[in-house]
């Protein structure tokens, strides 16, 4: 997986790390910003009201 | 054996060893597996950080955000809590002297999941500060800040202080000090802390755990999660207003220098 990732990365060491950084931090963003938030709120970690977490 | 034939991967009588196209493809396979299952865990000990560290970082700016907010509305003449507040909005600030000098939050309106990330949230059914009822607030114990991590050290008699636009209203934990403390019941029943299924809303109507009764005393309840980031049971505080609401003009109460 990662194997065949570096191999298809175009250019010498250098352009495919520079590739690579803005791929990590582009999953990292997406996991960070998107997915994490979305899991949390779909997890009962959230709950500390009496009743249904909506509950008012 | 020499050294060149095991490279090449012959036997030392010059057969090939297992690695024929079906060998490779194996390797290739579980070197796959293994590399997803490494990600996967790696995936998983960032989510575990997020919810450690990421959401209070979030909520600690959140919360800044709604000081900021909450302060400019006084300012401006406006009390959000009296005036019919959106769900999320800043209404008040709560200080327990026992959990920290400067143990400050802002209270926001409801109790929906996206309030309660911003702050301890108030039961949008449940009475006002200094109300005769029951002011009840929600708030995170693991995550989101931990608003309410400390709760469970809260002893009979410790104050909270709740501040509005104009008064702050002291509130001290229910039981007696020298008859069972916080864990022992009052004449009506009420403990200062105790420990209750998720089911029981009871404990935030205006007469706890008895519906329907018109409420005579001023109480205030904070719930949580019995354990951080488990959520079965929950941490029940009751306290009630000690004394008459004081005036801001008065200054700072007391009990607020802990």
């Amino acid at each position: 997986m990662y194997g065949w990732l570096w191999r298809s990365l175009p250019g010498r060491i250098a352009a495919k790390l520079a590739v690579l950084l803005v791929l990590l931090v582009a999953v990292l963003a997406v996991l960070f910003l998107v997915v994490f938030p979305y899991v949390e709120a779909n997890l009962p970690f959230a709950d500390v009201t009496v009743g249904s977490p909506d509950h008012s | 054996m020499r050294p060149s034939t095991i490279r090449a991967g012959k036997s030392p009588r010059g057969q090939r060893l297992v690695s024929s196209r079906l060998g490779d493809g194996i390797r290739t396979l579980a070197r796959g597996l293994g590399e997803v299952l490494l990600t996967v865990g790696v995936v998983l000990l960032l989510f575990a950080g997020y919810e450690v560290f990421g959401t209070g970082l979030i909520n600690a700016h959140k919360q800044s955000e709604l000081t900021a907010q909450l302060n400019a509305s006084w300012t401006s003449g406006e009390d959000p809590i009296t005036q019919a507040p959106e769900i999320g909005e800043g209404i008040a600030l709560i200080r327990i002297p026992k959990l920290g000098k400067d143990y400050v939050k802002v209270i926001v309106e409801g109790t929906s999941r996206a309030a309660l990330a911003d702050g301890p949230g108030h039961y949008t059914a449940s009475a006002l500060p200094g109300d005769a009822g029951n002011f009840a607030v929600a708030g995170h114990n693991g995550g989101n800040g931990s608003p309410f991590e400390g709760l469970h050290r809260l002893e009979a008699g410790d104050p909270i202080i709740i501040e509005t636009r104009d008064t702050y209203f002291v509130y001290r934990v229910l039981g007696d000090p020298r008859a069972g403390g916080a864990s022992a019941p009052d004449s009506d029943g009420l403990v200062g802390k105790q420990v209750v299924q998720a089911s029981e809303v009871g404990v935030v109507l205006p007469v706890p755990n008895r519906p329907g009764e018109m409420p005579h005393r001023r109480l205030l309840t904070l719930t949580t999660c019995k354990e951080s980031f488990f959520t079965i049971e929950r941490l029940i505080i009751h306290a009630e207003l000690a004394g008459q609401p004081r005036p801001k003009a008065d200054g700072v109460p007391p009990e607020q220098m802990g």
